[in-house]
């Protein structure tokens, strides 16, 4: 028989307000086994826990139940408590008494009765609790970045500045990604690549980096401190070590009509390509969809005049294999496909464009060398029109729910770069809210108002409609004078919504983290740990985890960066006890437990079997208990009953069960 | 910009450009529901260039010229004198001069803004 003790805390008044904490008291001292309760404002105080320690060893406690909040709040503190007490830290039960009692109940009377249920329940639960080991596991000291943009490259660096290795992959030929493509970036308006491109070199000769492009992760298996990664280097088709990266091969290629993914499709590029000049690593791929050699066997031209004959025709894809102890999710955004949002004529007039498109137009190595024109005939707009909010804010289904937050000051950037270089070019905006929370960019907007003259009109826009002569009538509403406006634009520029990258999908399930329906992934604590994902060991780094702009995601990687090095300087990590195990006497090894297990922690062994004396080879389920995360789907999947979990045993649920109904 | 807005903006000393319309003028305004521009609308006419449709506004002949808009603006667009100065360019266009140099004296009170009262003379010696 358990000697228990019950200690019931006030939490304050935030459950003595609702709970009368006495009568909890009361009652749960006349449970069987009970030999010690008593109440306490604050728990889990410094003098609350002595309450409780000097209880165990006074009275020889075998198992406590703690009447407080909820387990995720106060768990590890009473478990700690106990152990320092010399009680087994397993041999504790939270009764969660506020979070799903006082604070969810107004009548006081009722608040009491559940309470004292609660505790009933938690209770009979300790009656069964056996004293459970922690065991430990290895760590892997090296980190993987998926995703070589500003988010992945800071991530990367700040690690491995701290000394430990890191490998980033990145499914593009370059490093860069976003940021890359971008002209300027607010609000001090200095050139992207400017800022960037010192980062990517960095990245890139720092010894303790290493960088896979053109890659992609295959495979992922394994748990915090010890993941297994396979990663697809897809066929580059040129050496690496050999290209000096002079490129006459780029120049000579004959298949030039590929739409250019680095401009957004705006020109077109040969079939052997960098993305861009600063490319890194500058070594060219070939895209074997459009190359003609690949396509028709004829060509090789690139082979004929590459002088380092670094051109391999015959590369395969190659697995890379490797070992990390952390890994971070840096997948980025794209901007959200425009074909529901047929009132803003995107598809229908080449000068309809959004703001990306924009900075590829405004970008002196963009599609126009950096001349602002229209891409219907090449001449300069004099008219143009910004819409904000496109997609974004939107819960009709058509676009996203969420705030872009980086569209308010690309916008204001936009509107006054071109005030700026073309002060006869009108420039109107049509804005719903303008959002500029940040260091400086309030000003910034106000300078496109008050300084460019730049015309900010509150309200939407209702269509936009191509005119024969190949402009753009533009009709919208101005809430502030009450009135309907209709604007004759050269040109209109839609600040499209983003949404994360949609690698960053199957991603999530490899790594078994949780996303949410946005698909961005999931913080582990909204506030409190914001860049780690709740599945241990996987860490969130920019856009993968929700909108932000450029300073804010090299905050956010470094802040995931220090949790990264903080899990990487442990030699051992100590793993949850409280993991499923099968009865080999009643497992039939049907499999229905491997197939409902999302950490793949299940596996199956022929095995001698002794049942009750009759000697037997049978098919037996066993649990990885490094993998095992203690979930449970395992055990009310059974149907023979034979897996159970430690700690909490279909016994120890049934009782509380009994408990409850009693 | 019109000849006309560049000069209300010479004589009233505001830029309705700073304006972020958030409408506080027209809330401490005790007259603007006898308004037919409000004076956030003002603020956003002038700023559009369309300074000739406050020329016949009802707007100059309703502010009292108290200068709450004035006092409360959050960005220094000062309404008030917006509107002021745009009467004075309506009294000019008239040829008319409601105030000789020699009252002046006798009117001065330490308390009274100085503009308040040019501004009072404008509209009550019609």
């Amino acid at each position: 028989m358990q000697k228990i003790g019950v200690f019931v805390c006030h939490c304050g008044t935030n459950i003595a307000a609702t709970v009368d904490v006495l009568r909890v008291v009361e009652a749960a001292a006349k449970e069987p086994g009970v030999v010690h309760a008593q109440d306490y404002p604050y728990m889990c105080s410094e003098a609350g826990q002595a309450l409780i320690a000097s209880a165990i060893r006074d009275k020889g406690l075998t198992g406590i139940v703690v009447c407080s909040c909820s387990p995720r709040m106060h768990e590890a503190t009473f478990r700690k408590c106990a152990e320092r007490a010399g009680l087994n830290p397993y041999m504790v039960e939270i009764a969660n008494i506020r979070e799903h009692c006082s604070w969810i109940h107004k009548d006081m009377e009722e608040a009491t009765q559940k309470a004292i249920i609660l505790a009933r329940a938690a209770i009979a639960k300790v009656h069964l609790n056996t004293p459970l080991a922690a065991g430990h596991s290895q760590v892997t000291k090296r980190a993987l970045v998926i995703g070589g943009g500003i988010a992945g490259i800071q991530t990367a660096l700040d690690i491995a500045e701290a000394g430990y290795p890191v490998d980033i992959v990145e499914k593009n030929p370059s490093i860069g990604g976003r940021m890359a493509q971008l002209d300027k970036t607010f609000p001090t308006l200095d050139c992207s690549a400017c800022i960037l491109t010192p980062k990517m070199v960095e990245a890139a000769a720092h010894p303790n980096i290493r960088i896979f492009t053109y890659s992609e992760v295959e495979r992922v298996t394994g748990f915090v401190g010890d993941f297994t990664v396979d990663i697809r280097k897809h066929a580059r088709s040129v050496d690496m070590d050999k290209c000096t990266g002079c490129g006459l091969c780029q120049e000579k290629c004959p298949s030039r009509k590929t739409p250019d993914e680095f401009n957004r499709a705006l020109g077109t590029r040969s079939a052997i390509y960098t993305p861009f000049a600063q490319a890194i690593p500058n070594v060219p791929v070939i895209d074997r969809e459009h190359c003609i050699k690949f396509k028709t066997g004829k060509c090789g031209l690139c082979q004929t005049v590459c002088a380092a004959g670094a051109i391999d025709y015959t590369q395969s894809d190659e697995i890379v294999s490797e070992k990390y102890g952390a890994i971070v999710v840096a997948t980025g955004f794209d901007t959200i496909k425009l074909d529901r949002f047929g009132e803003y004529a995107y598809d229908q007039s080449k000068d309809v464009i959004t703001s990306l498109e924009l900075e590829r137009i405004m970008n002196a190595a963009g599609p126009t060398g950096g001349h602002l024109e229209r891409l219907s005939d090449g001449r300069m707009p004099r008219e143009m029109v910004f819409i904000q909010c496109v997609g974004s804010r939107c819960s009709d289904g058509r676009g996203k729910s969420y705030c872009s937050k980086i569209c308010c000051m690309y916008t204001a950037k936009h509107a006054m770069l071109i005030r700026d270089k073309y002060p006869d070019v009108n420039v109107t905006v049509f804005y719903i809210d303008v959002r500029t929370p940040g260091k400086n960019f309030d000003e910034f907007y106000r300078r496109a108002v008050e300084q460019y003259g730049v015309n900010y009109i509150k309200g939407q826009v209702g269509k936009v409609a191509p005119l024969p002569d190949g402009r753009l009538r533009v009709s919208g509403s101005d809430l502030i004078d009450g009135k309907a406006v209709e604007i004759t634009a050269d040109m209109v520029v839609l600040a499209t919504a983003i949404e994360p990258d949609p690698s960053a999908r199957r991603l999530a399930s490899m790594l078994t983290a949780s996303i949410d329906t946005n698909d961005f992934l999931t913080e582990a604590h909204p506030k409190l740990r914001p860049v780690e994902s709740p599945t241990a060991g996987v860490y969130l780094s920019g856009v993968s985890q929700g909108p932000k702009d450029i300073p804010e995601t090299v905050s956010q990687a470094g802040a995931c960066a220090a949790k990264v090095i903080g899990l990487l300087a442990k030699d051992r990590l100590t793993t949850n006890p409280c993991t499923a195990h099968s009865d080999q006497l009643l497992c039939n090894g049907c499999s229905a437990c491997a197939n409902v297990c999302p950490y793949g922690a299940i596996s199956y062994e022929q095995r001698e079997v002794n049942d009750h004396g009759v000697r037997g080879e049978r098919r037996i389920a066993v649990v990885n208990n490094a993998l095992c995360q203690g979930c449970g789907a395992c055990t009310v999947t059974c149907p023979s009953g034979a897996m159970d979990l430690q700690g909490f045993s279909n016994r120890q649920l049934i009782a509380e069960v009994d408990a409850i109904c009693r | 910009m019109s000849e006309l807005t560049e000069r209300i903006m010479e004589i009233s000393g505001a830029d309705p450009r700073k304006c972020m319309k958030c409408g506080k003028c027209t809330a401490a305004c005790p007259v603007a529901g006898e308004m037919d521009i409000k004076p956030h609308q003002f603020a956003s006419c002038l700023a559009k260039g369309q300074s000739d449709l406050l020329l016949s506004s009802n707007t100059l002949h309703k502010c009292l010229s108290c200068f709450a808009c004035v006092e409360r603006c959050p960005r220094d667009v000062r309404p008030g004198r917006l509107i002021d100065a745009v009467r004075q360019c309506v009294v000019r266009a008239r040829g008319q001069a409601f105030l000789t140099p020699e009252e002046i004296p006798e009117l001065l009170d330490d308390e009274l803004p100085q503009q308040l009262l040019v501004s009072a003379f404008r509209r009550y010696r019609r």
